[in-house]
């Protein structure tokens, strides 16, 4: 479905990502994991094009789309959700749904603002106040909603699970399965092994923005020296 | 009380065309962060398309046809501006995107002239509303009438696109966060010419609207730049209802102002928005502008070094060049190079808060001519001799710096901008209208060098003395523990701080410095001319000197001087052709797209590339 193939990133002259590969099958979900600072939301950019790597290619669906601009790579199928939220503050939560809708597309899972606001039963309630207004946990499930409407096929989420209470992190584990069921491949980063676990069928960690590992979880389970030097458990 | 009503009802009308360009101003920042200098040109362009689509379609219907033909045309045209320029330096810093606007300008007055002649248009009265309402006894023209009621249609209809329909919310979005709406998968580019399109659409609306009441010239465009940008900053950056009250509010404090004190209406608005902004610093609509995205003047440069040996060498080469000019025994040469010193110490003062001190002023011309001005007074009324005058205008202007840097060292970024345009007509205006004093539009006249100084070649060398010595300060200043917090200020005003270093007051001193230099430069000008006129104070004074540091490079010390010089032999040269603004607007905008580094900057790009070895020092 999504193919990363040999890339480098740079920030300006700082060379982030070393050759980094990785490949997300169709109703896959992948988790990209590694401390802070290790490249995550380096690669989720480079994949969006937001970074566009020097060299290297992504391939989506067979097509390349290296360098291509982020609005049609969008459009091509594929939905970011960033870490840092980037709600629409001054919008309503309403607003900030319709700035991600795009048309409904065959073959792919459709998702209305009334699919969501069930998916999201706290949204609902509050569909007309300001972006401003919501509490961390509520502009999470906000900037998911926003993303998943424009129906892409493949999410990318950067680290879902942070800054978010902990009753809203397990809503969150069974909101990320709800999307995976519906047929939407997920390529998520994460820190939290354990949150990883409950929603990732594969994994991929990265270090200094090098690949470490990638295999499946049962794998890094059965590897505990993978998981020592890499992740911060 | 028939009376007052009338008035007001006059300033309502007014308030039309004002709240359309603004609005349209407002709009366009909101999104794309440009402001739009040549935003009073589409205001003009709107006037005069307006005026011959009028020509053309009779009637009453024709001649609101014609006022939205015109509206629709300055709209495409936006497009055509937006495509073929602005789109080349949305990424660029401020001040590039300020001169490919002024660039812009220059270019659409003189297609105006071509295609419009120089002679002012009398604007064609609107069928049907020709005559006189007669309100509470007091005549009230029925077209104002018409125009207070299309005023709140406008907004109204701004309103429902901006808070109801899709694009609005597209248009909303993206004034927050233009990369995301990007990554949902919007075609920014697409939404930046739409906002273009009705923002420009907007100020060719206004410029027809009041061709009933104002006719059509070639001035317009200039003329409504400072009410445009004093009502864009009352009513708060990116906000239309703001524009609405804020161009209303303007208007009829306008309207009364001249029933009641007729000598001061211009200066009366500047007042309105010095109070606003003490007590709303972002205006009454505004919110703090945003951290920008790519600074105001590009990255900060090399650190500037001193002088190195080679460099050294170079300065004393070019100085003993410009000492031996007389020998060639033209006055045109000498006055030229007079003009060319003058011109420079200019541009190094603006260099250096803008550069040094990442302090972009648009109204640097306040501190040039108010030196003129303060040595032509002292001279004129008190017979003050040339060189204590020459002592004076410095220290006048500086402390005019002073007042002004009070004000606007409070504000950042656009702002900061705008506000020193505000002072710059502030200063402007009270000149302008205090006519008893300062002659008014006829200048003050017979201000000539002193019996020893009044030959052409003498006066060259006192300017050669006083220019390049002006110039060396300025860059001993920069490079003293002074000019170093200056940087430290710029570069991050939190770890300034950390270090003790009190960043509002340095950039306090850093405007009355520079103020302080350009007002030498303003009277070495006008003992070297022999009269001063407002001109010297207008706003495209200000452009000029941004259009210089910009031409030379903003990185580098030598090139304020070199853009400088180039310049005014540049229009020297041109200004013997009739289309010459034309010219200088192409090769502007052309240098922004082209070689934004400016002349020095690329110069030494292209010498590193072809392997040069870099005989001066950085920065030199
Ligand atoms: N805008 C930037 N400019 C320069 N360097 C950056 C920038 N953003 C990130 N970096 C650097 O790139 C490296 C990778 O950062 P990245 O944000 O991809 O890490 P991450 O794995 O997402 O970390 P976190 O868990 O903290 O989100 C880090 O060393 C970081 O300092
Ligand atoms: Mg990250």
């Amino acid at each position: 479905m999504l193919t990363v193939e040999d890339i480098n990133s740079y920030y300006g002259k700082a060379h982030i990502l070393h050759d980094l590969s990785l490949s997300v099958a169709k109703g896959d979900v992948l988790a990209l994991l590694g401390r802070n600072g290790a490249g995550k939301t380096t690669t989720l950019k480079s994949i969006m094009q937001l970074l566009p790597p020097e060299t290297g290619k992504v391939q989506l669906k067979e097509q390349d789309i290296t360098g291509t601009p982020t609005h049609r790579v969008s459009k091509l199928g594929l939905g970011y959700v960033p870490e840092e939220r980037r709600i629409f503050t001054d919008l309503t939560i309403e607003e900030n749904l319709e700035v991600g809708r795009q048309p409904e597309r065959s073959g792919v899972p459709y998702w209305t603002r009334e699919i969501l606001f069930d998916l999201f039963p706290n949204l609902a309630e509050r569909r007309s106040n300001l972006g401003k207004a919501l509490s961390g946990g509520e502009q999470q499930m906000l900037t998911i909603a926003r993303t998943l409407m424009g129906n892409p096929e493949v999410l990318l989420l950067d680290e879902p699970s942070e800054g978010i209470a902990p009753v809203i992190v397990e809503q969150m584990v069974l909101t990320i399965q709800r999307i995976k069921d519906e047929g939407v491949t997920i390529l998520l980063s994460e820190q939290n092994l354990h949150f990883a676990k409950l929603v990732a069928n594969r994994a991929i960690i990265i270090e200094g923005g090098l690949k470490r590992f990638d295999g499946t979880m049962e794998e890094l389970n059965a590897d505990p020296d993978i998981r020592e030097a890499y992740l911060s458990v | 009380m028939g009376v007052l009503v009338a008035e007001l009802l006059a300033g309502l009308a007014n308030a039309a065309a004002l709240f359309l360009v603004a609005s349209g101003l407002s709009l366009i920042f909101g999104v794309t962060r440009i402001v739009n200098f040549a935003h009073g040109s589409f205001y003009m362009l709107g006037a005069f398309i307006g005026y011959s689509a009028m020509q053309v379609l009779p009637g009453a219907i024709g001649f609101w046809a014609a006022t939205l033909v015109a509206a629709v045309a300055v709209g495409l045209i936006g497009v055509i501006v937006e495509f073929l320029v602005l789109r080349q330096v949305y990424k660029a810093p401020e001040l590039f995107q300020l001169v490919a606007t002024f660039g812009v300008i220059l270019v659409i007055q003189d297609l105006a002239l071509l295609v419009w002649g120089p002679e002012d248009l009398l604007g064609p009265r609107a069928p049907g509303l020709k005559g006189v309402v007669h309100i509470l006894g007091e005549p009230v023209p029925s077209y104002d009438l018409a125009l207070i009621g299309i005023t709140p249609f406008v907004l109204l209809v701004l309103w429902y696109l901006i808070s109801r329909t899709r694009v609005g919310i597209l248009v909303r979005a993206a004034t927050q966060d233009r990369e995301m709406v990007g990554a949902l998968g919007v075609n920014q580019a697409w939404l930046f010419t739409g906002v273009f399109f009705l923002g420009s659409l907007l100020a060719g609306l206004g410029g027809a609207l009041q061709l009933p009441k104002g006719g059509a010239d070639l001035l317009m465009d200039f003329n409504i730049l400072a009410s445009v940008f004093v009502v864009v900053v009352i009513g708060g950056m990116g906000s239309i209802p703001g524009a609405f009250i804020a161009a209303v509010l303007i208007s009829v404090l306008n309207v009364f102002g001249v029933k009641f004190i007729p000598q001061s209406t211009l200066v009366l608005m500047f007042i309105v928005m010095a109070v606003v902004l003490l007590i709303r610093p972002y205006g009454l609509l505004g919110r703090e502008e945003a951290p920008g995205e790519h600074g105001q003047v590009g990255d900060p440069e090399q650190p500037i070094s001193p002088l190195q040996s080679t460099g050294k060498l170079v300065v004393a080469g070019i100085l003993v060049v410009l000492a031996l000019f007389p020998i060639f025994d033209s006055p045109f040469l000498l006055v030229l190079m007079t003009d060319v010193i003058i011109v420079s110490l200019f541009a190094v003062s603006l260099h250096f808060m803008l550069s040094l001190g990442g302090l972009v002023s648009f109204g640097h011309a306040a501190f040039f001519g108010g030196g003129a001005y303060a040595a032509a007074l002292l001279v004129h009324y008190v017979d003050t001799p040339m060189s204590l005058a020459l002592l004076m205008a410095p220290l006048l202007a500086g402390f005019l710096a002073l007042i002004i840097g009070w004000f606007c060292i409070r504000l950042t970024g656009v702002y900061f901008a705008m506000l020193t345009l505000a002072f710059a007509q502030l200063v402007w205006s009270v000149v302008f209208q205090w006519g008893e004093v300062t002659g008014g539009d006829d200048g003050i006249v017979n201000i000539w060098p002193a019996a020893w100084a009044s030959s052409t070649t003498v006066y060259y060398y006192l300017t050669l003395v006083i220019g390049v010595g002006g110039i060396i300060l300025m860059r001993h200043v920069a490079h003293s523990p002074f000019g170093y917090s200056v940087r430290a200020s710029r570069d991050s005003i939190l770890r300034a701080e950390a270090t003790g270093i009190n960043t509002k007051r340095i950039q306090w001193v850093t405007i009355a410095f520079a103020g302080a230099m350009a007002g030498l430069a303003g009277g070495l000008f006008v003992f070297s001319k022999g009269s001063v006129f407002p001109t010297e104070l207008e706003i495209a004074k200000s452009f000029d000197a941004l259009i210089m540091v910009f031409l030379g490079g903003v990185k580098t010390l030598s090139g304020p001087i070199v853009g400088a010089s180039s310049l005014t032999i540049v229009q020297d040269f041109l200004s013997r052709f009739e289309y010459w603004r034309l010219a200088l607007g192409l090769l502007i905008i052309l240098i922004v797209i082209l070689a934004p580094e400016g002349l020095v900057g690329s110069a030494r790009k292209l010498g590193n590339r072809i392997g040069l070895g870099r005989s001066e020092g950085p920065g030199t």
